[in-house]
């Protein structure tokens, strides 16, 4: 058995699931009332006005716990000159050529992206769908708000959604990624193909 | 309102693929004529006794509007405009206020819920609150501010122009009980012929900015109505001069939809195949081993 590092704590790790379930109920029954053709996906939220009820309160949740994940990463998150380098090796990146790539810390640059955009798209979310939330605030915003933040809502869900897919994807391509965040912990090898910097500081 | 007959659906919201529509009805309107409206509102009666609404008791903010809005179980209002004259004189405005029934009805486009909105080949458009999730998308979709949910059930209600007996050849039940003339009801040719004949007689008789309102920017309406002060329909209680569905409810509800979908499909589509292209990163068992 090769060594292990603790990459997630147990609490972070709740955390992200908790923000990671209501997000996907939160895409799937705003989907529902977004394009006619996914309409269908009101059934599993008990019909189209509980799906229209329970939306905003699990957007509420995520936006809750994102917050959390916020205070929690943020550090680790700031781009510096390195990532700008490793963005600009996209193509070795995608092409699985680590060894060219310059060492990243506890998260490469696609990784800061991915935080940054979610945590601009969680925050538009919550800000726009509060304003045309009916149920608890009527008609207080005015009428040419509503309808901006209505279209900035839309905007900003489908950038979220299709970063989460990017999100998805990269857990599902690099090998490891996801058992760090089910288990918490990582190989000493995987840290260090991936992370070197981080591997260095964790290791020290 | 629910109408039987669902033969002669002309658009239906938030629905792809074309609606029943073997059956097509010749399209009617409603043209309301301010210059003999005296404000009786027994059109505002007629609406409640026929559709068997009423509103709770409110109180008295100060103006002859009552209730002072419209609302859920208030479908038509008439609204009273004290307007200053250019020879300093005072002017009444009344205008009865209510759904326009737009040629493009911004309420239908914005509607997320299948068939919650319906225009029918006559013009008409209803609301079938049995599909109605309570989301409010057609108020922001209203060039006219019309719409209103109720907060008793959660469904959106406004003027259904008496669907129920237009449908059964009767004319809404405001046209019926309104003393003066003031509104009449017909096939939609007549009506704007007889616009354009109310307009010049009120031309003759000193009015010359008299004119029909029947707004293109939004396809034209199926309610229309005569003003003695056509240049200035903000007058009357903010009567919109050029109504248009909004920029942002057409992009929101128009373009983007489609393209939204087109690139969370094509992110998930590009991932599938980078896989098959390039396959896991893995870290090799050598450097495990090496670990270890």
């Amino acid at each position: 058995m090769s060594r292990t590092i603790q990459r997630y704590t147990d609490g972070e790790r709740r955390n992200h699931w908790i923000v990671a379930i209501s997000f996907v109920l939160a895409a799937l029954s705003g989907l529902a009332v977004f394009h006619p053709s996914m309409f269908w996906l009101t059934n599993f939220f008990g019909g189209g006005p509980w799906t229209r009820i329970l939306h905003p309160y699990i957007g509420l949740v995520m936006f809750v716990f994102f917050l959390v994940t916020m205070v929690r990463f943020w550090r680790h998150n700031k781009l510096d000159a390195n990532d700008k380098k490793w963005l600009s090796r996209w193509q070795d990146v995608i092409s699985n050529r680590d060894e060219k790539l310059p060492e990243a810390g506890r998260y490469n640059a696609g990784q800061k992206i991915v935080f940054w955009v979610s945590a601009v798209c969680v925050l538009t979310l919550v800000v726009t769908g509060a304003m045309f939330w009916r149920a608890q605030f009527g008609d207080l915003f005015p009428i040419g708000l509503i309808r901006l933040a209505s279209l900035l809502h839309a905007l900003a869900a489908t950038v979220l959604i299709m970063t989460i897919i990017v999100h998805i994807y990269a857990a599902i391509w690099v090998k490891g990624s996801i058992r760090a965040m089910i288990r918490g912990d990582v190989s000493e090898a995987w840290a260090k193909k991936h992370h070197a910097a981080w591997h260095r500081e964790m290791t020290r | 309102m629910t109408m039987q007959s669902s033969l002669d659906i002309q658009a239906r919201s938030a629905t792809t693929t074309p609606s029943p529509s073997m059956r097509s009805t010749a399209e009617v309107a409603k043209l309301i004529d301010e210059s003999k409206c005296i404000g009786c509102k027994a059109c505002q009666v007629a609406c409640m006794e026929w559709n068997d609404l009423g509103g709770d008791i409110g109180s008295n903010v100060g103006v002859y509007d009552n209730p002072a809005d419209l609302n859920a179980s208030t479908w038509t209002l008439m609204r009273f405009a004290e307007v200053e004259t250019p020879d300093n004189n005072l002017s009444w405005l009344i205008r009865k206020d209510g759904c326009m029934h737009c040629a493009d009805p911004g309420c239908l486009k914005a509607c997320p819920a299948p068939g919650a909105i319906v225009q029918y080949s006559n013009g008409i458009v209803d609301f079938k609150q049995e599909n109605c999730i309570g989301c409010g998308n057609c108020i922001t979709g209203c060039p006219f501010d019309i719409p209103r949910i109720s907060k008793k059930d959660n469904k959106a209600y406004k003027c259904t122009l008496c669907s129920d007996r237009v449908s059964v050849g009767l004319e809404p039940a405001c046209v019926k009980t309104c003393p003066t003339g003031a509104i009449t009801f017909g096939d939609r040719v007549d009506m704007v012929q007889y616009a354009d004949k109310r307009v010049g007689e009120l031309k003759e008789r000193g009015y010359a900015q008299a004119a029909v309102y029947n707004p293109q920017g939004v396809g034209g309406t199926h309610v229309m109505y005569v003003l003695r002060h056509g240049d200035q329909p903000q007058q009357y209680s903010g009567l919109p001069k050029d109504p248009q569905i909004s920029t942002m409810v057409s992009a929101w509800k128009g373009a983007f939809k489609p393209l939204a979908l087109l690139g969370m499909g094509l992110t998930a589509a590009l991932g599938f195949f980078h896989y098959v292209k390039v396959g896991p990163n893995e870290v090799e068992d050598q450097s495990e081993k090496e670990e270890a």
